[in-house]
């Protein structure tokens, strides 16, 4: 899955990226390791999706999207992949995922976050996803974040530490 | 953090770099030929939004899944006399990263992450026995490309 010259960098860039003029050499100096190997390795983990991607994870409630809304949807499951594509791809929407229902409890299968600045803005974007979705939809709720209770990276116990996106 | 306010160049930082960060010996330098100023300047900006908390992190963003991790959300109904002891209950493990209060029956939700699905199992059990509440597992089954992303 990863090697151990990946696991290395991966331990080495968990909190961030140097802020230098070359980061991925003062990494590799560290590591002891050649920059363009650093360079290599961080290019093959892009492009088999262990980075999902580099940059900039701005905090959403600093820049002014202070409605946190979670979409849920009952969507037929032979169209869910195909909506959770078109879902995923609008501008607005940070996160999507097909996620088992709950018999009695959970009709809803497919998730998707959407921020906001105002709850009218975040409403606006779930019409405009029910239009989308059409008759392939059969309900859906909007469940809004009242309050953030824990909010920390997301870290593996046992190993080196690593970041996870959002 | 501080009142500091983003400016149009720190706009246009962010909603550049939330793609793709080059990997190159001088990428900072690459940034600034983009947006039309100088690498140091890409530099001290980013910097200055990290300690002013409008980013909350710089640098690559792993995947989980393909680092051998599990990672689930789930959901409790936990009754408003006891909210905010569950919520110290649920936050005092680790493996919890994300633990948010929804308006729903279903009032808090959480993303845990482990290194084996059967640790984040032990993981929901521990917390069902020591509140005493059923809590829902809704593991992601899959997951859809994410396109543009919010403007600064």
């Amino acid at each position: 899955m990863i090697d151990r010259t990946e696991r290395a960098i991966i331990a080495e860039t968990q909190s961030g990226l140097p802020l230098v003029a070359r980061p991925y050499q003062a990494i590799a100096e560290k590591l002891g390791l050649p920059a363009t190997l650093v360079e290599q390795k961080i290019k093959a983990m892009l492009e088999r999706g262990v980075i999902r991607r580099i940059g900039a994870v701005p905090d959403h409630y600093r820049l002014g999207y202070t409605v946190n809304g979670m979409s849920v949807w009952d969507v037929e499951d032979g169209l869910v992949d195909e909506m959770g594509e078109l879902v995923g791809a609008l501008d607005y929407v940070t996160h999507c995922y097909r996620r088992p229902r709950r018999a009695r409890l959970w009709p809803y299968n497919l998730f998707a976050m959407i921020h906001g600045r105002t709850n009218e803005e975040v409403e606006d974007k779930v019409d405009a996803i029910a239009k989308i979705l059409g008759p392939a939809q059969h309900g859906h709720d909007v469940l809004y974040s009242k309050r953030i209770l824990k909010k920390t990276g997301i870290r593996l116990q046992n190993q080196d530490k690593q970041s996870c996106s959002d | 953090m501080s009142d500091h306010a983003p400016d149009a160049t720190d706009r246009a930082i962010i909603n550049a770099l939330q793609g793709g960060f080059p990997v190159t010996d001088r990428p900072f330098a690459e940034v600034a030929s983009w947006l039309n100023t100088d690498e140091a300047d890409v530099i001290a900006r980013i910097s200055a939004m990290l300690d002013a908390g409008m980013l909350s992190r710089f640098g690559p963003m792993y995947n989980m899944d393909r680092l051998g991790g599990a990672i689930t959300l789930a959901a409790m109904s936990v009754p408003a006399d006891r909210f905010d002891a569950v919520s110290e209950q649920v936050n005092a493990h680790r493996e919890v990263a994300h633990n948010y209060e929804r308006d729903h029956e279903l009032n808090m939700w959480f993303v845990a992450a482990a290194e084996t699905r059967s640790g984040i199992d032990a993981l929901i059990e521990r917390i069902e026995a020591e509140t005493g509440l059923p809590v829902f597992q809704f593991p992601k089954e899959r997951e859809y490309f994410i396109g543009l992303r919010l403007q600064a």
